[in-house]
């Protein structure tokens, strides 16, 4: 992330302070780093059954956003996480995301530079490495991103397409915006109704995962999982090719039909 | 985790929750003694699976010598191609209403949500696409809790008063509390019934979050010992490995780093005409070990003729996936073909030492996906 042109300012590792790393000051708690640097934001590398303190210690230190990469994180840990950052307004960026990305500029995550080039298209996805995937086909097609959010493949995560997509509307850089969804509950149905209604008017086109995944079996991310009729692949594409969303078959689909959104 | 409805129950009796007398039994000889000073019981078959009901699983009984016949008619039978190992013998109470009570994760709210309906003893997904209006719906804050106050308004909406209002409401505080500490998905009784002493719980259901399992090891002791489990032989096995896999009936193999990639991968195959055989998930930047014991298990499976590999690396580095590449082949064999697509941080060097060993790498999925359904043509 340094290379990237990050402000790293400051780590947290408890029983470590005094250390350095690559440079960084390393402290035993959030308070300790604000006491000598201003932060604004934070990220989170930090195994599963552990996350909830630190998540905790970074919202009530005002940090904004706080980014949690971790995949495993207990789903009851996760509610009380997101029901805190709700009380002091503060975004919650996963878990199990690749974070947020600003090519050119920065990046909170562990997305690989090299498939990025900064353009005017946005990026919303539940996936990671789907989501380097179809960033790498947009580049390839000489269209760039303008900021890409991997909201994470848990249930429960802190944002969801519809407020990434309301962030994409004030965002005078995004002219299109790719969104990448999955099996599993009914954010992309949201984000349908939500497009079909007014509420996001720049064009959109998709690609969801999981047409061959097995009902009641999670494929990999704990939110993937098609249970009786709810949550399958179908079900989201229809949804969203009704609100005028071009959903394609293969991931090289999405770069070909913003191509063509943004010349027309 | 699923638990059984034995299980589940007696995690609710630990809560305070009431449940039917009864017992779980293994034999006729067992069911006749339970059954002794019961009166009428039911005798339910505890599976892993759903519909038990429709399929006959669970039977009544008006007298031990009874009990011992319909369990001897239960027990070593299939349903739903699962054999009938346990049932549970308990009492059959008598009620006036039948109700559905479930704490669940809902997404939208990012917490738990309590449903209740009088519609008890049918399928609530009926109910809910029917007549949802009879199911109250209360959505906990968790920073807040389930309040008392809150299960009153529950239990209001449902239409109780007085004493039935009170110890409804500490019914549902009651089981939101089995939610919350035992880290649920989901638990539901379906039905709960209101009988001449109080409301009893006539069925349990208990999922568990499998995130959570590292802070219930009794669960997973029960589990053990209960045997229960709603995987296919070869998904027990890699569990057991640690892989994140699921089975499905092709012949194709698939690996890929990354949940979404890898079931992108498993449609791509399919769009080219070629039937996956499962999906694993390397995950995030797996050892060379880890990429060894995945590839090696997939190649392992007899009905599997070919293996795609599609690797778009980020924090997985691409020459480790090709050093567990080769350790795969030469634990495994070479008889069937690789089809690897490799990009990302340390291409050029896992490139070099894939295309070494003679096996070619491909820079997209569709090509990829493209060459493995053409090498299965022959077959």
């Amino acid at each position: 992330m340094l290379e990237y042109g990050s402000r790293v300012v400051a780590g947290v590792t408890p029983g470590r302070e005094g250390m350095e790393v690559e440079g960084v000051p390393v402290f035993d708690t959030v308070a300790g780093a604000q006491d000598r640097h201003e932060i604004d934001a934070s990220i989170l590398f930090i195994p599963a059954r552990f996350v909830l303190d630190p998540a905790l210690e970074a919202i009530e230190a005002g940090l904004d956003p706080v980014v949690v990469i971790t995949e495993g994180v207990p789903v009851r840990d996760t509610m009380e996480i997101v029901a805190n950052a709700r009380l002091r307004g503060t975004t919650i960026i996963g878990p199990n995301c690749p974070g947020i990305i600003k090519p050119g500029e920065a990046k909170m995550g562990i997305m690989p530079e090299q498939v990025f080039r900064r353009g005017n298209v946005g990026i919303v996805s539940r996936s990671g490495t789907l989501f380097y995937e179809i960033a790498s086909h947009i580049s390839r097609r000489g269209l760039g991103q303008s900021t890409c959010v991997g909201v994470g493949g848990d249930p429960v995560v802190g944002l969801d397409f519809i407020d990434v997509l309301r962030w994409f509307e004030e965002d005078d850089e995004t002219e299109a915006v790719a969104l990448i969804g999955e099996i599993g509950g009914d954010a992309e149905e949201r984000a349908a109704g939500f497009i079909a209604g007014g509420g996001f008017t720049k064009p959109v086109a998709a690609y969801i995962a999981g047409k061959t995944a097995v009902p009641g079996k999670s494929m990999g991310h704990a939110g993937a999982i098609v249970q009786g009729d709810a949550g399958t692949a179908l079900g989201k594409i229809e949804a969203l090719r009704d609100a005028g969303v071009a959903v394609g078959d293969l991931p090289g689909d999405v770069a070909e039909a913003l191509v063509g959104l943004l010349e027309g | 985790m699923k638990l059984l409805e034995y299980q589940a129950k007696k995690f609710f009796q630990e809560y305070g929750i009431r449940i039917p007398r009864g017992e779980l039994v293994d034999s006729v000889v067992k069911a006749r003694e339970v059954a002794n000073g019961l009166g009428t019981v039911a005798i339910k078959a505890q599976l892993p699976v759903g519909g038990r009901g429709k399929a006959g699983g669970i039977q009544f009984a008006d007298s031990p010598d009874e009990a011992e016949m319909v369990a001897g008619g239960l027990l070593g039978t299939e349903i739903r191609g699962v054999e009938v190992e346990r049932l549970l013998v308990e009492e059959k109470l008598d009620f006036t209403d039948e109700l559905y009570l479930g704490v669940v994760v809902d997404r939208r709210s990012r917490s738990y949500v309590v449903l209740a309906s009088r519609e008890g003893g049918v399928d609530i997904e009926e109910v809910a696409s029917k007549t949802p209006e009879r199911i109250v719906r209360h959505a906990v804050d968790p920073v807040f809790g389930l309040r008392n106050h809150h299960c009153r308004r529950v239990a209001g909406l449902l239409g109780y008063s007085g004493e039935a209002l009170s110890s409804l409401s500490s019914f549902i505080e009651r089981l939101y509390r089995v939610a919350w500490e035992m880290d649920a998905e989901l638990t539901e009784i379906n039905p709960l019934a209101l009988t001449p002493d109080g409301f009893v719980a006539l069925d349990a259901r208990l999922n568990i979050d499998d995130n959570a399992l590292f802070r219930h090891p009794d669960l997973v002791e029960a589990s053990r010992r209960g045997g229960f489990s709603d995987l296919s032989p070869r998904e027990k096995d890699a569990r057991d490995l640690g892989l994140v896999y699921v089975e499905l009936d092709g012949d194709i193999g698939v690996v890929g780093n990354g949940a979404g990639l890898t079931m992108a991968t498993l449609d791509t195959v399919a769009l080219h005409g070629g039937r996956p055989a499962n999906f694993l998930d390397l995950g995030g930047g797996a050892s060379a070990e880890m990429i060894e014991a995945g590839v090696s298990f997939v190649m392992g499976d007899s009905r599997v003729k070919a293996v795609f590999v599609n690797i778009l690396g980020g924090i997985t580095r691409c020459d480790d996936i090709a050093k567990g590449l080769m350790m795969a082949r030469s634990r495994m064999g070479t008889e069937k073909p690789l089809v690897v697509r490799l990009v990302g941080t340390n291409e050029e060097e896992g490139r070099r030492l894939l295309e070494s060993q003679g096996i070619p790498t491909l820079e997209t999925m569709e090509e990829a996906a493209d060459r493995v359904v053409s090498l299965m043509g022959g077959a």
